[in-house]
């Protein structure tokens, strides 16, 4: 069970992340917004409890990092589950309606995957100006291709089963069929892929923030983060390198999760 | 095949209008007119720049004007540069970001080939377990975030290479921008081949090539990568978009002016028509790549073609 392992470990980085994440600016004795003129660019230490330095204005790296980590994380649930209920619908009626309307709305699907998303975005968020809620939409309006796709090749598998059958003879209408009988059946493998666009919803935000187009000052994300450390890495390499490990850290576990999830997923449905 | 590639460039037409027309609402139905940045105009002054730029028009109107304009390769006065087009301004450009691109890409599929067709042949041992680590690493390590560690690593502290593009000439400038943007396309096709390999090589007609006693690179070379590369090949549409979605960052942290850096510039400085004719064009590339990818698609593997 080498995958077990693997799960566990990247789960357990993940969730000791959000914890410190959680917990941390609470515990420290710094906040995220106060500048001190007398301390820029202070190395880390644990004298004066900056244990991430700080920035050019004198502001704690330690909670300004966790503030961006907590941004990353929670645009990333919400964005996954937008990805997750357009994707699954979407999915799932083209997989149970079948025929012209599934070959229409797949071949839909596959214009736009041609198109290059992220200029979308980024073209929704200058027209649009910076918007919180309109980050979250629009990052999970881009991720919903592959789960729509999954979606729908199980559902094509499930519909022919006997139980959908059995169902159908009863009188279940259609929506009931989808939502009570087939729905079920999904949450295994949507699971999995949620895992997986979680770590695209965080780089596509982290990109926006490092653009500036992403949360404004004085709040903050790891993708903002990374963009002030560019700045500033010649005079403090840590404002660069202290944000830039933990996104890194933090997609390479979710990628390891999902990667992992799925490989016993796929054990199991073949056994 | 004639009829099979006809019916391709037939598809692809109402994509790019579906994008055209996306973009178009898009940066016409925000609030505030382009203009508004400035300081407050008097009425008059106002109008009269709306006429000079026809924004008193009905949409629709706008809309076929800019169409026809862009069919015959006019994308409009740039609000930002003033008397620049902004064709004029792609074309200084983009050959720029082409020549880094297209180097990052080319990378890519060597190395990314290489080091997937490796691990596949020795699965399971420690190569095909460094390249899968690798490969994982750099999947999950952001452009803006390689792009800057590498600067202070080889630029700043080691004073290996030039930190910026300007200042430079000759080809080392060129080795940590393609670097950057190619680490990622590595990471994913050196994935894509090693699980495709590990699939071929499974298959009937490989083990009858090796019973009729080829060598392993023999039975690599003539039977197993052709139908291993399909899947690569597929991938290259979105390569070339995640490309330029890197170049984006690229450009703008070494310094190059390239068609990335203006469409940063023109989205801070809400260059309207700038932005619109940008994302028009990147767009026209990866269609246009993803039409070459399905006719190349054609003729490597003619099933498809009766599908």
């Amino acid at each position: 069970m080498r995958a077990g392992r693997g799960i566990r470990v990247t789960g357990g980085i993940l969730i000791v992340v959000a914890i410190t994440a959680l917990v941390g600016p609470w515990i420290s004795p710094h906040d995220y917004f106060t500048t001190n003129f007398d301390r820029p660019l202070a190395p880390p230490s644990l004298g004066d409890m900056h244990l991430f330095g700080t920035d050019d204005l004198g502001r704690d790296l330690f909670v300004r990092t966790m503030l961006g980590i907590r941004v990353s994380l929670l645009v990333a649930i919400v964005a996954s589950f937008v990805s997750l209920v357009i994707g699954v619908a979407y999915g799932a009626i083209a997989g149970f309606v079948g025929g012209r309307v599934d070959a229409a709305m797949m071949r839909f699907v596959d214009t736009l995957y041609a198109l290059p998303f992220i200029f979308f975005v980024i073209l929704l968020m200058v027209a649009f100006e910076r918007n919180f809620l309109l980050i979250f939409v629009a990052i999970g309006a881009i991720n919903w291709l592959d789960m729509a796709r999954i979606v729908r090749g199980q559902t094509l598998g499930l519909r022919e089963r006997e139980f959908v059958e059995a169902a159908r003879l009863m009188g279940a209408s259609p929506l009931r069929i989808i939502f009570r009988h087939i729905a079920p059946n999904l949450v295994g493998i949507v699971i999995v892929y949620v895992t997986l666009t979680i770590p695209q919803a965080i780089l596509v935000e982290s990109f926006l923030s490092y653009l500036g187009l992403g949360v404004q000052e004085p709040q903050t994300s790891l993708g903002a983060l990374v963009e002030n450390g560019v700045k500033l890495m010649e005079s403090a390499s840590w404002a660069l390198l202290i944000p830039a490990t933990l996104l890194a850290l933090i997609l390479m576990c979710f990628n390891f999760l999902g990667d992992g999830l799925r490989d016993q997923f796929d054990a199991r449905s073949l056994s | 095949m004639l009829r099979y590639t006809l019916l391709r460039i037939l598809g692809a037409i109402p994509t790019l209008l579906l994008v055209i027309a996306l973009a178009f609402l898009m940066v016409h139905a925000a609030p505030g007119g382009p203009f508004s940045n400035e300081r407050v105009l008097p009425e008059h002054v106002e109008e009269k720049i709306e006429k000079k730029y026809r924004l008193d028009e009905p949409l629709p109107k706008q809309f076929i004007r800019y169409v026809s304009g862009l069919v015959q390769g006019d994308l409009g006065p740039s609000y930002g540069y003033r008397d620049y087009d902004v064709d004029e301004l792609i074309a200084e450009t983009f050959p720029r970001s082409l020549r880094i691109g297209a180097l990052a890409i080319t990378l890519a599929l060597l190395l990314g080939m290489a080091a997937g067709t490796v691990a596949a042949l020795r699965q399971g041992s420690w190569l095909d377990k460094f390249v899968m680590g690798f490969s994982m690493t750099g999947l999950s390590i952001p452009v803006f975030v390689v792009a800057p560690v590498l600067v202070l690593l080889f630029a700043v502290k080691l004073h290996w290479l030039p930190a910026g593009w300007t200042s430079q000439t000759g080809i080392s400038r060129y080795v940590l921008p393609v670097i950057t943007l190619a680490l990622p396309q590595i990471a994913y096709i050196a994935r894509l081949t090693r699980a495709s390999m590990i699939d071929v090589l499974g298959r009937d007609f490989v083990r009858t090539a090796r019973a009729q006693g080829l060598g392993t690179a023999t039975v690599v070379r003539v039977h197993a990568l052709r139908p291993a590369m399909l899947p690569v090949l597929s991938y290259l549409g979105p390569a070339v978009a995640a490309v330029l979605t890197g170049s984006v960052v690229v450009e703008e942290i070494f310094g190059i002016s390239g068609m990335g850096q203006l469409f940063v510039r023109g989205a801070s400085n809400r260059d309207y028509t700038l932005v619109l004719g940008i994302v028009i064009t990147y767009a026209t590339l990866i269609i246009a790549l993803n039409l070459i990818v399905d006719i190349l698609y054609g003729i490597i593997d003619p099933r498809v073609r009766y599908r």
